[in-house]
């Protein structure tokens, strides 16, 4: 288990490298002045002193990277050049908004998706399998910016849910009920869109796995059909949904930004697009960064988790 | 791209183990959406030909018209005819599926294969390069490369999509490959002496190549999805030139005073979505090698 770990970590370690050389370059693969292009709509004379001065742009690339780097590892991800704030600050603020929405979505994706998936897989071509199933392909054929504006049609604007506006956001800190209120429409569309994928790939393993020998063991036994569930074949079955999840949740991290901007919450790919918007490089670059850290050190999490549940994985 | 449920489930039954396939029929259902895609397509092509109206003509007379008959999907806020928007608009849609598409099979296909036929260390180094990159959320990596790559283009998307498709197209192909690499009709074509060429085109493309074909499909909508969040954040194409995305996108400004404007080029995408994956998924159930996904 632990030389597991171990090989995953120096993996993990190569591949977050591999992101900061892409995520520095990427600005030198793109034609044009890297300078204007950090600076954007901020280029002045006193800016582009304090662009050279900060990144060493005259200094030979690799160096420019190790200047990069060791910023970066002292938790400094440079000042956009357009709000003049510091990159981190801003990442520091939006990230909280990202992780509440994560969990709420997920924990309803869950709470759906695991009942759901047993009564399918209890009898499946039954008529709920029929129904669920053909219900999760669809739902999966329905893009979220397509969902989300058709909710904010045909349901939000008529229940008076918070739809639109960064006004509607309400901070956790503020006003808990108006917070959930306000992330009520992103959370369910999020958590819509996991479960089908939960549903699925837990519902098909759960029926390879009742047809396993140990499975009609239990049940000569006479153990309940509940029980089997719940006890027998979750847990085996699990393996599958933690490592759909462990991806699922990393795009969602990625992922999750079309319905931040639909819906005006301020979290990370709200930031990311305004940032687009506006060209702050600086700003960009330090949230991808971030992203795909984050989603990288999630899939490590699920891998660890994984292992506990079936250590023979590690043995392999 | 490694965000579509559909695509991971595509990999691990790539991986699964053989048994010898099922006679199975495809259904009416799976009739019906090749019909609606081949006929997507004929729209598609043909739009200048078609007695449409024009895609760009602004009449100021009917603003936000509701769907009649003149107008048989109603007006979008500039008086244009939201019919003929939605069938010009399936266009871009459709080039980018298929370009970039074409681009990840045309690089990840041979290369897949190639690895998985020769092994050794190409295959190891080739894997190991790909599975960096596909730990790289890719729609992050297209959206900050496109945004800072000015001007944009339709033919810049394809491209940036197509090469960030190109690990998880390697993927799919080298292990659906590998499974038949092994099996004994190669190994007596390797043993009678057939080169290496034969081999790959005679005996393992026509085996990949159903695999390849429901991919593809599920690729395209994947593709098209992510053209679609693009156009939300005005990456994509410029307006006035019309995409599904794009019209939802401006639809949400006038949404109360005129819905139809959402509801016609979301449905066109769903179910243009919908039949892909169907496709798909029926063709792979259909060549597929176990009973696991039912």
């Amino acid at each position: 288990m632990a030389r597991y770990l171990v090989r995953r970590l120096i993996m993990l370690l190569g591949i977050v490298f591999v992101i900061t050389v892409g995520a520095f370059y990427l600005i030198h693969l793109l034609p044009g002045d890297p300078a204007v292009v950090i600076l954007g709509t901020g280029d002045s004379p006193l800016n582009r002193a304090k662009l050279f001065a900060q990144l060493g742009l005259n200094k030979p690339i690799y160096e420019q990277y190790f200047v990069w780097m060791g910023n970066i590892i002292h938790g400094n991800l440079g000042t956009s050049f357009i709000s003049q704030t510091p990159v981190w600050g801003t990442i520091k603020s939006a990230l909280p908004i990202d992780l509440e929405l994560m969990v709420i979505s997920q924990i309803l994706a869950f709470a759906a998706a695991i009942p759901l998936a047993m009564r399918s897989a209890k009898k499946p071509d039954g008529w709920l399998d029929r129904i669920l199933s053909a219900g999760s392909f669809t739902l999966l054929s329905i893009p979220s910016f397509i969902a989300i504006v058709l909710l904010v049609l045909f349901v939000a604007i008529d229940l008076g849910v918070p739809h639109t506006g960064v006004s509607s956001y309400v901070g956790l800190s503020t006003d808990w009920i108006g917070n959930l209120e306000s992330l009520s429409l992103p959370s369910f569309v999020l958590a819509v869109g996991s479960f089908v994928v939960y549903y699925r790939v837990l519902r098909s393993d759960l029926i390879a796995t009742l047809q396993e020998e140990y499975i009609t063991m239990a049940r000569s036994k006479g153990i309940s059909q509940r029980r089997i569930l719940w006890r027998h074949a979750l847990r085996p079955s699990s393996v599958a949904l933690l490592g759909t999840a462990g991806v699922n949740i990393g795009g969602l991290l990625a992922g999750g930004f079309i319905v931040q901007y639909l819906l005006d919450i301020p979290g990370l790919g709200y930031t990311l697009i305004s940032a687009i918007g506006l060209s702050d490089y600086l700003v960009v670059q330090g949230i991808v960064l971030v992203v795909c850290v984050g989603v990288i050190l999630i899939n490590f999490f699920f891998d660890f988790v994984i292992n506990i549940v079936d250590p023979r994985i590690s043995r392999e | 791209m490694s965000s579509s449920p559909l695509v991971r489930e595509m990999i691990e039954d790539a991986t699964v183990r053989d048994t010898p396939p099922r006679k199975r029929r495809l259904g009416i259902l799976f009739w019906a959406c090749v019909g609606w895609l081949i006929l997507n397509l004929l729209a598609a092509i043909l739009a200048n030909v078609l007695p449409m109206k024009n895609p760009f003509f602004q009449d100021y007379a009917v603003v936000n018209a509701s769907p009649s008959l003149h107008h048989l999907f109603g007006t979008d806020d500039l008086g244009r005819d939201i019919f003929s928007r939605v069938v010009f608009g399936s266009r871009v849609s459709i080039e980018v599926g298929l370009g970039a598409m074409f681009i990840g099979f045309g690089f990840g296909g041979p290369l897949g294969m190639l690895a998985a036929y020769r092994r050794g260390k190409f295959d190891t180094f080739l894997t190991t390069f790909m599975y960096i990159f596909l730990a790289f959320p890719a729609i992050i990596a297209t959206i900050a490369v496109l945004s800072f790559w000015t001007p944009r283009s339709l033919l810049k998307i394809i491209v940036v999509v197509g090469i960030a498709s190109v690990p998880i197209i390697y993927r799919v192909i080298r292990t659906a490959t590998m499974n038949i690499a092994t099996k004994d009709y190669v190994i007596a074509a390797k043993v009678q002496g057939a080169t290496d060429r034969r081999i790959l085109v005679k005996e393992l493309l026509p085996n990949v190549a159903p695999i390849g074909v429901s991919f593809l499909l599920i690729g395209v909508a994947t593709v098209i999805t992510l053209e679609g969040s693009l156009a939300f954040l005005g990456l994509s194409v410029n307006p006035p030139t019309p995409s599904w995305g794009n019209m939802i996108n401006e639809s949400r400004a006038i949404l109360q005073t005129n819905p139809w404007l959402a509801i016609f080029p979301s449905v066109a995408m769903c179910l243009f979505l919908l039949c892909l994956n169907f496709i798909g998924d029926r063709l792979r159930s259909h060549f597929d090698v176990t009973e696991v996904k039912l």
